[in-house]
């Protein structure tokens, strides 16, 4: 301790003269060490986004962009799994392919928006009671609705195999009051049965696909202010013009953000077409299922699975454009 | 009758709360059913046999225990990728953000079916046979986007000034991050990692495209059972998930509230 003290009393004495020398040799240093210390920190700074990048990015090149490359590769190859196959320039595969699926590409379209459509008119009424009508109950309603992706998502579409079952009480009951009749009219159901027809497809895409359409749609209504509500009320707004003004408007990010994330997993689903659907009637994902894992036809499977990726982002990119919700992430 | 009318939007709402919860309610009630065929789509008579001897049908157990092999595994990867980048987007200004963001979307807006198949046909150009590295790899990419979700929310609303005040206090970066940056950002790590782990236990298409004769997981021995029959222990399953899950998310919530009413 005295040591120190001792070695550093004449301290203040000795750098004095340094400091004001006429060569500047300790302030050119210190100022020259402290440039380089802020030009490092500055560096690191700047290297640090990329180092907690890298491994995550990386991987998403390697497995996620890499592996689109080589799907967009095999679209245009021939061969065979035996004697491999390698890259041919052939585009008939598009063609052939679409001549092949095109009604299975335009039914995944159209039962895709039909569970869209179906999610939407669903899913608002109840995320609606959640955020303005539901007070304590609300956590409890909360869970409840994501409660259904606690049981694997298979197990429960076959569950929709004893709702939906010929004789069971739905389809009784359906029969009774001749709705089937009507559906049967319009194509979508056959006979007195609902297993098996288009109906039935869009029943199980629209149940699985619902609480991607209740939370965003929840998430938007709940940031609206109750007080906005009683200020339409205020100014004599009836309670449907009140919906129409002001609360439809403002939930306008969930309506998009849910559309988008039951359309996309919707339209390449083939779980719900190969359980409860007709094998005639099958979707565009059973058509890449079966031409992959089947036939081993991989340039088929991967110009029809490219085909509807650009359907897909097309759609994606049109919508939020037009919808005007451009910060969905 | 004006009493119908101002509820109508409640009555709608637990409607579809119906629909939505009604196959689960099908799922438990049907893993006490004695079905009389090789499908448990009927009810036949009551039976607690499904649950007293749930491994009695050949290979579902080995499946469900690799389900949460891969799960754990991939949860651990994803999350540990994931955070990074969702820090990395959540505090730092760069040049390649734009391309890193359409990274961390572009696997989220496209079916999964594309995803299952590009990968696969990586793996197949590659000479990789198909098994569990194959479903693992797939796995935690699909898990890391959602990962990047869940905790940048959490990062971006946190309080900045929290960690100001360590520096103050002359704590060192990494005292910093380890007792301020990383407890407040944990609610959303572990928000990312939970999802994380139940999309990768239950994801069927893209393992079904990259599985080999044999990784059966839980999922895929589902799927190959509505092709040769269901027997009511995969309902058992079912509903043993569905009970621990609620059992966790009630946990969670009650262990919330304590924390809340001790801040």
């Amino acid at each position: 301790m005295s040591a120190t003290l001792a070695k550093a009393a004449p301290g203040p004495a000795a750098p004095e003269p340094e400091r004001a020398g006429p060569d500047g040799s300790f302030a050119a240093r210190a100022w020259a060490a402290t440039v380089a210390a802020v030009r490092s920190v500055v560096r690191e700074l700047r290297r640090m986004p990329y180092l907690l990048l890298l491994p995550g990015i990386g991987w998403l090149i390697f497995f996620f962009l890499i592996p689109l490359y080589y799907q967009a590769k095999m679209s245009v190859s021939s061969g065979s799994l035996e004697d491999n196959f390698t890259l041919t320039w052939s585009w008939g595969t598009f063609s052939h392919a679409w001549n092949l699926y095109d009604e299975h590409f335009l039914r995944s379209l159209y039962y895709a928006g039909a569970a869209t459509v179906l999610c939407l008119i669903l899913a608002y009424p109840l995320a609606y009671t959640i955020a303005f009508r539901a007070g304590r109950w609300r956590n409890l309603l909360l869970v409840l609705v994501i409660a259904p992706f606690f049981t694997s998502f298979l197990v429960r579409t076959l569950a929709w195999k004893t709702i939906l079952s010929d004789h069971g009480t739905v389809v009784g009951f359906l029969n009774a009051v001749h709705i089937t009749d009507v559906t049967a009219n319009l194509g979508l159901t056959e006979g007195d049965r609902v297993l098996a027809t288009p109906l039935a497809v869009v029943t199980g895409l629209t149940y699985n696909f619902l609480p991607f359409m209740i939370l965003p749609l929840y998430a938007s209504l709940e940031r609206i202010d109750p007080r906005l509500h009683e200020a339409a009320q205020d100014l004599y707004a009836s309670p449907a013009a009140t919906f129409r003004r002001v609360t439809l408007p403002l939930s306008m990010p969930g309506v998009v953000g849910g559309t988008l994330l039951t359309f996309i997993p919707a339209s390449g689903d083939y779980i719900n077409a190969q359980l409860l659907g007709n094998p005639r009637e099958t979707m565009v994902g059973n058509a890449i299922q079966a031409r992959y894992l089947k036939v081993h036809d991989y340039p088929t499977a991967a110009a029809l699975s490219f085909v509807l990726m650009a359907v897909i982002l097309a759609i994606v990119t049109f919508y939020i454009r037009k919808a005007g919700t451009e910060d969905l992430v | 009758m004006r009493w119908l009318r101002r509820n109508l939007v409640v009555i709608a709402g637990l409607a579809t709360l119906v629909y939505s919860i009604a196959p689960n309610i099908v799922v438990i009630v049907f893993s006490f059913n004695d079905p009389a065929g090789k499908y448990n789509f009927e009810w036949d008579h009551f039976s607690t046999k499904a649950w007293t001897d749930p491994c009695g049908v050949a290979g579902m157990c080995d499946s469900v225990q690799l389900s949460f092999k891969i799960a754990i595994l991939a949860t651990v990867f994803a999350t540990v990728l994931g955070t990074l980048v969702a820090f990395a987007l959540a505090r730092y200004r760069f040049r390649a953000r734009g391309f890193v963001n359409s990274m961390i979307f572009l696997p989220m807006a496209m079916p999964e079916i594309v995803m299952a198949a590009s990968i696969g046909m990586l793996f197949l150009s590659i000479g990789m046979e198909a098994g569990f590295t194959t479903i693992l790899l797939a796995h935690i990419t699909f898990c890391i986007s959602f990962v990047v979700t869940a905790v940048k929310a959490r990062v971006l609303g946190m309080d900045a000034t929290l960690e100001e005040a360590a520096k103050d206090l002359y704590a060192t970066p990494v005292q910093v991050f380890l007792r301020v940056t990383l407890p407040l950002a944990a609610p959303g790590i572990a928000a990312g990692a939970m999802l994380a782990f139940a999309l990768s236990f239950d994801d069927f298409i893209i393992t079904n495209f990259n599985a080999g004769p044999d990784t059966v997981t839980f999922p895929m021995y589902v799927w190959g059972a509505s092709q040769r029959g269901t027997p009511p222990q995969i309902n058992v399953i079912g509903s043993a998930m569905l009970i621990i899950s609620v059992l966790v998310v009630l946990g969670s919530q009650l262990l919330g509230r304590r924390n809340r009413v001790k801040a």
